[in-house]
């Protein structure tokens, strides 16, 4: 421990604690590595495109970050809760075509669908999480296994019920409108189109920050992703916990997959699946350590700003968007890097 | 050899709480006894605990040190004999009950998240909140101060409630984890082992907060298997061996030499000599273990008394 200038401490102060300097504190906060390599990349794609700042193409990339950005907040969360889910992708679509499927068959209002979407992305995630917790399995082999079963079911029911590989089109039926309204609009902000999406993304990732830094379940998610049996020991509801985080990433799930049948007015029942990684990855870049207890919802929405960026960045580069799978993952091992090492360099200091 | 045990008849019926003048125990067993099957895990196990008092429990591995705090923290319930709080027959059926009683637990694994700040694994899992319904969000300011001014009155030096946990010592993890039980209302502090897993100075630092911790009027009992670290600060010590409790002295009964001999088992050592003498060939090692048999039954004379 360095020693600095400490007179001017009040009396309670230790002589041992030094001047922490700001820069420094910033620089232990877990999403700061991301906030570094999103700038660089902003300024990169801004240098070598001309169009990527203007305000329309910006406007495309936060909404490309923003359907990433939704998941990345309850997949970040459960990743700092020590533990990760493989099946969001496919269930993202599972929630659309339930609400599709469902007020289609029966011809209902499609907010019923909605409604019932919301259970049945809730549901999966309290499947997810029950089974974890009494089996003690690890998450990637229950969430491997929704995964499939998932895809299965997607495939399977789409075509019994539906009898095709996309469901039916809802875009007539009664609330669409409306539902519309809700889940895929845009707003006009100085002429620019900004789709709802990204508020919600915003939104999410405000009130999943403030869950995580300032109330009781917060520091219960931080516990049960730090060490479980100790957290156990102090008397917090591990299994609580754990399911309500499964839970929490089917409700961001719902809402993106909500936002993917009325953007249009049906859905590819084998979409979906690879999307996870992409979530996942997002909440890595982000800072979030893959063992738990360390990581913030801030970096999960920045990682997911990466990935907008190079997606669309790409593109406006014109270069061959064959390139974007490599960027990516030379994205996600310097990004995981970068955090290591700088988290090593503000904990030694 | 002066040591004399005390007298479990009078030891349970003549002290008196220091704050009530009642001769009840904050904690007192009785002939308490456990086993898991045909095993018998402890047996006749008398002990009591007192406000502002140390029992240590010695012994060696496997000599049910572990059996009898979880007997007293409320992982296991008791076969035989009778279990006083306060001067109530308790059986706890579970850790929350003990708490509950007042009775707190530092493990040897502490409970603590390494990775996350002090202050929130200070009140992890009894989080200090404010305001109402959903709404409702932790008290962050209090927490810290609380923590801090805690740390503080327990003679805790330290930086920065914010740094995580991890990067403390073993000792003042452990300090942590004792003011985390004091603040908590405990009245009984187990320590199991607290000075096992540390260093020579950082056990004279725990040392020191279990007398802080005493002298805040807790009653504690002091699991070790280091005599040395339990003479000096225990005023009972209750030594157990193989499930069996083989004495029970006060503080003024007994000295730490005859607290080593008896935590070594001399019988064993001269046992052990006495072995190797016959299979001859090792009179190296013949010659150290005489000297231990010597030093460990009688330091000053260095001959050999028979015990037991």
């Amino acid at each position: 421990m360095t020693l600095t200038e400490t007179a001017s401490k009040p009396a309670l102060g230790d002589e041992r604690v030094g001047q922490r300097n700001p820069l420094q504190k910033l620089l232990g906060r877990p999403e700061v590595g991301a906030l570094v390599g999103a700038i660089v990349l902003f300024i990169f794609f801004a240098s070598v495109s001309q169009t990527f700042i203007q305000p329309n193409a910006f406007a495309t990339v936060l909404y490309g970050s923003s359907t990433i950005g939704i998941m990345a907040v309850g997949v970040s969360l459960l990743m700092i809760g020590g533990e990760f889910d493989l099946s969001t992708g496919v269930a993202v679509i599972s929630s659309a075509l339930t609400a599709s499927l469902f007020s289609w068959y029966f011809t209902t209002n499609v907010w019923v669908g909605v409604g019932l979407a919301l259970v049945v992305s809730l549901g999966i995630g309290l499947i997810n999480g029950w089974i974890l917790v009494k089996t003690k399995l690890p998450s990637f082999i229950v969430t491997l296994a929704t995964f499939l079963m998932l895809t299965g079911l997607n495939l399977g029911l789409t075509r019994l019920i539906g009898g095709s590989v996309s469901s039916p089109s809802i875009s007539t039926m009664d609330g669409f409108e409306s539902a519309r309204a809700v889940f895929a609009s845009s707003v006009s902000i100085g002429g620019v189109e900004v789709k709802i999406t990204v508020f919600i993304w915003i939104a999410l990732v405000a009130v999943a920050s403030w869950i995580l830094l300032r109330t009781r379940v917060g520091n219960w998610i931080f516990a049960v992703g730090g060490d479980a049996n100790a957290a156990r020991a102090v008397g917090v509801p591990v299994t609580k916990t754990k399911i309500g985080l499964f839970m929490a990433v089917g409700f961001c799930g719902w809402i993106l997959g909500m936002h993917n049948l009325f953007a249009f007015d049906s859905v590819q029942s084998g979409e979906g699946v690879g999307n996870e990684f992409l979530y996942i990855i997002a909440a890595v870049i982000g800072g979030c350590l893959l063992t738990g207890g360390y990581g913030s919802a801030v970096g999960g929405a920045i990682g997911a700003f990466i990935f907008g960026m190079a997606n669309k960045g790409i593109v406006y580069a014109q270069w061959n968007p064959d390139w974007f799978k490599f960027f990516l993952g030379l994205m996600l091992l310097l990004a995981t890097i970068v955090n290591l090492i700088v988290k090593r360099r503000a904990e030694l200091k | 050899m002066n040591a004399h045990q005390i007298d479990q008849q009078t030891l349970l019926k003549d002290e008196k709480d220091p704050l009530t003048h009642t001769p009840v125990h904050l904690l007192s067993l009785e002939a308490v006894g456990k086993h898991y099957g045909n095993i018998i895990a402890l047996r006749d196990v008398t002990m009591a605990v007192d406000n502002g008092r140390v029992t240590c429990v010695l012994g060696d591995n496997g000599a049910g040190k572990s059996t009898l705090i979880k007997i007293i923290a409320g992982l296991h319930q008791h076969d035989e004999g009778t279990l006083h709080v306060m001067g109530d027959a308790r059986k706890f059926s579970s850790p929350r009950e003990a708490l509950d009683a007042g009775i707190a637990t530092v493990y040897q694994d502490l409970a603590v998240v390494p990775l996350m700040p002090i202050w929130r694994n200070f009140f992890l899992g009894s989080e200090l909140t404010s305001g109402f319904g959903p709404f409702k969000s932790m008290d962050v300011q209090k927490m810290k101060d609380i923590t801090k001014k805690e740390l503080a009155d327990m003679g805790i030096d330290l930086r920065d409630v914010e740094q995580p946990i991890g990067q403390l010592s073993g000792g003042e993890r452990q300090c942590v984890a004792i003011a985390r039980a004091v603040y908590f209302g405990a009245k009984v502090l187990i320590l199991d082992e607290p000075t096992a897993a540390l260093g020579v100075k950082q056990s004279g630092v725990v040392l020191r907060y279990i007398l802080q911790a005493r002298d805040r009027g807790l009653g504690v009992i002091f699991i070790t298997h280091n005599p040395h670290h339990a003479f000096p600060v225990g005023d009972r010590f209750l030594l157990l061996k193989r499930g069996k409790s083989i004495g029970y002295y006060d503080k003024k009964d007994i000295t730490l030499d005859e607290l080593t001999a008896q935590m070594a088992g001399g019988a064993e050592l001269a046992e052990l000599a006495h072995e190797l003498e016959q299979l001859g060939g090792h009179s190296d090692a013949l010659e150290e273990v005489k000297a231990e048999v010597a030093g460990v039954t009688d330091p000053t004379s260095g001959s050999p008394t028979k015990r037991h």
